[in-house]
């Protein structure tokens, strides 16, 4: 089962946090210090594996993959396979990219639900459901329009936000 | 900007005036900010986002308040983001959540289930049950992009009440044949949590998935999943039932993450039935020749590993194929994984690992720390009783070129090794003891707890080593580099213990006390210092007794051993003749004159009289202990003078019986187990409860008596005296001392680092070969890694062991996390064993080993009987096999239905049938018949059912 999926930037700071067993608020920054710590040691050109164990629990290992300053990291068990969970990123990033068109740390920093919606679709509850990028982007673009046809809310306050100018 | 401002305390002031009522004011709302607007102002925030977010949730506080559906929505988003991404608790929050649960707008639904699957669980609020209905009402909703965000909310959160209560929803939409496949998929995974959650449903849920494990089935991604969950987390046995369907996907899925998955069960279900491996050879070596896919190779080679060693053509393949993966150059993904695979394999089968040697060397000088770690593993699982010298001096030599982390790791590797199991590996203690000193020379070292141990559980344990560890106890104190280092502070209180408690090998003692005494001691913490105070004592004490013995042996022309024993015995009769007594061996030392014994007395009483006055109590202790004996000694006059008869003067036979018999018994390794051994006094009473003991102090009094300090004096007398010790004393006392010792200062020339800086410990030059290093280890390897017997010159010495073993103590914690998944595998071994009897309220379990042994009766039966039954049953699965290949989409329920079946007939012919566990017996015992009838007759369509133990 896959535990945690974080994106995070290179100075540690989180982007996309989800965990699949709960974890209490301090505990979730525990977390997400300690695998920054794992990771921010980590030269460039070395394997993406790394033993979970400490911080995680028995069993556990994480993949990451750095790219541009973005850590994408994928905590499972010993039910994963390591070379299909690095897979997965890659499906992952992926459909980000198409999604954005050339994704960079901003687009996530804007977009917290449409990132969530993103990765329920190609996991579930910790199972691997689609793997698909072009999948993904159907049922995303289907989200879409469903949020648009009855949603004043966004429509509204961007307006408004426009004018305020922040 | 200025908008802004005024709109922000605007804000602020309509908070203080809406505190009574809750409506919001039109402002408010109109003006709220949006989450784009508030991760901007978080992110140009001038004092960092720490003093903006208090502001920040105020807002939100008030916000979420308001009785407009798409403010309260905006705010719980902010508040989501917030939970998520800075870890702030929202659990206040969760009504707000559950109030927009019911919107008729798609989006707003969705926000509120993205933040409660997000901050729901039932151990943080207790609301969720609240909203049992509206779960209900959206599960069964025809948008799947509803029902999808409650079932996610459903398995993320739920509690096992709310599981069971929708569990029945769960299951329809599962086999609904209206809901999309996306839905269903989900649906399945869900059943997981809930089955843990409430693992009664398992009647319901697990027949239901079973259905799905069909090569064609939509859901069989997500119900394999689900099955390897189940199967790598509880009890395996149940799912053995399963074998053949789980055997069909591996011979006709082709998608790779079903595949792997499959693996996965099997890896975990193959050493429960050893006959499931010749099923699975050709199947896994048909994947490992084909696939492309580098995952499920891996996933093949592993499972090989792992549970199929025995299998030799696997075994072969698979060591064949992981060559790639160590090999593979250009991806340290492969290596690690090649590497970590290379790992599983056990000790049977070292010749794999002796064909990647060349490979696995290598990977120790890999810029990868993981790659390292594994060569290191796989280097230490070569390690024999013939190699490890070799293997551990070549790497002590790698050691000194690594970085500081994986020099430690390989010492570390090396001290677990050659430690384990009572150093079973080591052959020549001798050899160990100095390769430990040699270990605490290297400039990374920092393994000093376990070096500690080690020196004295050998010094403990194996009698021959001690005049060698001696030898290194005493090339390490009188090192006063060594000193300034902290981690070898331990070691350094190891060697004082050796050096005191075995000073009888010491070549010269003199030399043991000086080093012991030199004015740098003063950088020890106190327990050490305490420990070389202790260790001079013994030492003067040994100096002395020996002295007075050795005169008399000289005297008499004996040997040593014997004057002792007859000395003691006329003197006191209780002390035992020891040949390795306190003044065992004393032949090979230099003679001890009265003059040397009070020379030492001299240098004990000028180093230890100001610790007299330490302000540690332990220092202060044993010094006063040391500085007694010292003035006792000193107040005889009777041996310096060596007056005639002094040997036979009333006070020094005394003090000669004294120390004998307190010095003289040997100290061994103590079992763990040893205090269980001794009987509880009956006046003790342990669990009595001692709260009473507070009425009599008051609560008061005990607070009190614990910040009582033990030194004897006020502390801040002694702070700077302690600090500056050596250099309070007289400079002309110090002179004094720097001419007597001259080897223990360095030479005079000002140090660039300033002050009195002694070099940095095991300074060592890196000499120019370093690149040689792997080389060397590829030659050592080159004939050393196949374990031969050893042809020793010496006997390999006796290591001291306790009969109940020390590591007993260790076993008892490991059941504790093993109740946990107990009530599911129980409850779905009654579904798929069939034990029908069982009401599934009672949650109790079938204990594994009934299980097993029922599984045995059954092979033994069938294995009676199967010359009268075969028949029929033969034509039972014939027509079990045909309507199966028929009807694929009602396997799982024709089984059952056949099974049934076949329970009457066998009903009819075996009067012994079994109520309870009849249904799952019959099954077992068809298959084994099935088994061995499937050999005499041919009929390749049951195959599969083969190994359907």
């Amino acid at each position: 089962m896959i535990r945690a999926v974080m994106v995070m930037n290179t100075q540690g700071k989180p982007r996309l946090v989800r965990f699949y067993e709960f974890q209490p608020p301090e505990k979730q920054k525990e977390l997400i210090r300690s695998v920054y710590g794992a990771l921010s040691s980590r030269a460039d050109n070395v394997s993406s594996f790394v033993q979970a164990d400490k911080i995680f629990g028995q069993d556990t290992r994480l993949v990451y993959k750095h790219l541009a300053t973005l850590y994408f990291v994928f905590v499972f068990d010993s039910s994963e396979n390591e070379l299909a969970m690095l897979d997965l990123i890659q499906v992952f990033v992926e459909t980000l990219d198409r999604c954005f068109k050339n994704v960079c740390e901003l687009d996530l920093v804007f977009n917290f639900s449409k990132l969530h919606s993103i990765l329920d679709e190609i996991i579930f509850a910790g199972h691997v459901l689609e793997t698909s990028s072009e999948q993904v982007m159907k049922a995303i673009e289907e989200i879409a329009r469903l949020e648009k046809t009855a949603n004043p809310i966004s429509i509204v306050a961007k307006s408004v936000s426009g004018r305020l100018g922040r | 900007m200025a908008f802004a401002a005024s709109s922000s305390a605007g804000s602020a002031g309509s908070s203080v005036s809406c505190s009574g009522s809750f409506t919001p004011s039109l402002v408010d709302s109109l003006f709220q900010r949006s989450l784009d607007d508030m991760i901007k102002a978080l992110r140009s925030a001038p004092g960092g986002e720490s003093s903006l977010l208090p502001r920040i949730i105020d807002e939100i506080r008030r916000e979420v308040r308001s009785t407009d559906r798409d403010t309260k929505c905006l705010a719980i988003q902010k508040l989501t983001y917030l939970s998520s991404l800075h870890s702030l608790d929202m659990a206040w929050a969760a009504f707000h959540v559950l109030e927009l649960l019911p919107s008729s707008s798609p989006a707003v639904k969705r926000s509120a289930y993205l933040s409660a699957s997000l901050s729901f669980h039932s151990s943080s609020t207790d609301l969720l049950p609240l909203a049992t209905h509206q779960l209900r009402k959206d599960l069964q909703s025809p948008n799947p992009f509803i029902s999808s965000p409650a079932l996610h909310l459903l398995s993320l959160s739920s509690s096992p009440d709310l599981a069971l209560h929708l569990s029945n929803d769960l299951l329809s939409l599962i086999s609904s044949t209206r809901a999309p496949a996306a839905i269903r998929c989900r649906a399945a995974a869900t059943a997981l949590p809930v089955l843990r959650l409430a693992p009664n449903s398992a009647r319901g849920f697990i027949p239901e998935l079973v259905e799905f494990l069909e090569p064609s089935s939509p859901l069989l991604s997500t119900t394999v999943g689900v099955f390897c969950e189940l199967v790598s987390s509880g009890d395996p046995c149940p799912y053995l039932t399963l074998a053949p369907d789980f055997h069909r996907i591996l011979l006709e899925s082709r998608s790779n993450w079903v595949l792997i998955k499959i693996l996965k069960i099997f890896t975990r279900l193959t050493p429960l039935e050893p006959r499931l491996g010749r099923k699975l050879v050709d199947p896994i070596c048909e994947l490992m020749r084909r696939s492309p896919s580098k995952s499920l190779v891996f996933e093949c080679i592993r499972t090989v590993f792992s549970s199929l060693s025995e299998h030799e053509t696997a075994l072969r393949l698979a060591v064949e194929k992981v060559k790639d993966f160590v090999a593979a150059d250009d991806d340290p993904n492969l290596r690690y994984l090649g590497l970590h695979a290379l790992g599983l394999l056990g000790s049977n089968q070292s010749w794999a690992l002796e064909e990647n040697r060349e490979a696995v060397v290598k990977s120790l000088a890999d810029p990868d720390p993981n790659i390292r770690r594994e060569a290191l593993r796989l280097i230490m699982s070569m390690v024999f009783e013939n190699n490890v010298m070799e293997i551990s001096a070549l790497l002590l030599n790698y050691a000194l070129r690594s970085d500081p982390e994986f020099s430690n790791e390989i010492l570390e590797a090396i001290l677990l090794t050659c430690g384990r199991n009572f150093y079973e590996l080591v052959m020549d203690f001798d050899w160990y003891v100095s390769l430990l000193g040699e270990m605490v020379r290297n400039p990374h070292f920092a393994k000093g707890d376990e070096i500690e141990r080690q020196l004295i559980d050998i010094g403990l344990r194996v009698r021959e080593a001690r005049p060698e560890l001696v030898r290194i106890a005493r090339d390490l104190l009188i090192d006063p580099a060594l000193l300034g280092n902290h981690f070898l502070h331990q070691v350094l209180s190891a060697s004082a213990w050796i050096s005191g408690e075995y000073i009888q090998f010491s070549r010269n003692p003199l030399e043991i006390a000086e080093a012991l005494l030199q004015p740098r001691i003063s950088l020890l913490p106190s327990q050490v210092r305490a420990v070389y105070i202790q260790a001079v004592f013994k030492l003067v004490a040994f100096c002395f007794v020996s002295f007075v013995n050795g005169e008399i042996s000289s005297d008499s022309n004996c040997d040593a051993y014997e004057n002792t024993g007859a000395d003691s015995e006329g003197g006191d009769g209780e002390v035992e003749c020891n040949p390795n007594s306190f003044v065992g061996s004393m032949g090979t030392k230099e003679h001890i004159t009265s003059k040397s014994i009070i020379h030492m007395l001299n240098l004990v009483g000028t180093a230890l009289n100001p610790l007299s006055e330490c302000d540690e109590v332990e220092v202060q202790e044993r010094a006063r202990n040391a500085l007694g004996l010292v003035h006792m000694l000193n107040g005889i006059e009777e041996w310096k003078t060596e007056v005639e008869g002094w040997k036979t003067h009333g006070r020094i036979r005394e003090i000669v019986e004294l120390m004998n018999s307190s010095f003289s018994e040997e100290l061994g390794p103590v079992s763990t187990l040893a205090q269980m051994k001794i009987s509880v006094p009956q006046e003790l009473h342990l669990k009595e409860n001692l709260s009473d003991l507070a009425e009599v102090l008051g609560s008061n009094d005990i607070s009190l008596s614990l910040s009582v300090s033990f030194s004897l004096r006020k502390q801040g007398h002694f702070e700077n005296k302690d600090e500056s010790e050596p250099a309070n004393e007289s400079t002309s006392l110090l002179a004094e001392h720097r001419k007597r010792h001259g080897l223990y200062y360095l030479p005079t020339e000002p140090d660039e680092n300033g002050s009195n800086e002694y070099p940095r410990a095991n300074e060592f030059a890196l000499s120019s070969n370093s690149s040689n290093t792997t080389e060397d280890l590829l030659k050592l390897t080159d004939h050393s890694l196949i374990s031969r017997k050893m042809k020793s010159a010496k006997p390999r010495p006796t290591v001291v062991k306790l009969n109940e073993g020390d590591f007993l103590a260790t076993t008892a914690s490991k059941n504790a996390n093993e109740a946990k998944e107990d009530v599911l595998s129980g409850a779905v071994k009654e579904v798929l064993l069939g034990s029908e009897e069982k009401p599934s309220s009672s949650g109790k379990t079938i204990p594994e080993e009934a299980i097993q042994m029922r599984l045995k009766e059954t092979l033994i039966y069938s294995k009676f009987d199967s010359g009268s039954t075969e028949k029929s049953i033969l034509v039972e699965s014939k027509h079990r096999s045909s309507s199966s290949q028929k009807n694929n989409k009602n396997h799982g329920k024709e089984r059952r239905r056949n099974s049934k079946k076949s329970e009457d007939k066998d009903g009819n012919s075996r009067s012994s049938a079994r109520g309870s566990h009849h249904h799952a017996r019959n099954k077992h015992k068809q298959s084994v018949e099935l088994g061995d009838a499937a050999l005499d007759v041919a009929l390749p369509s049951l195959a599969i059912q083969d190994f359907l133990l």
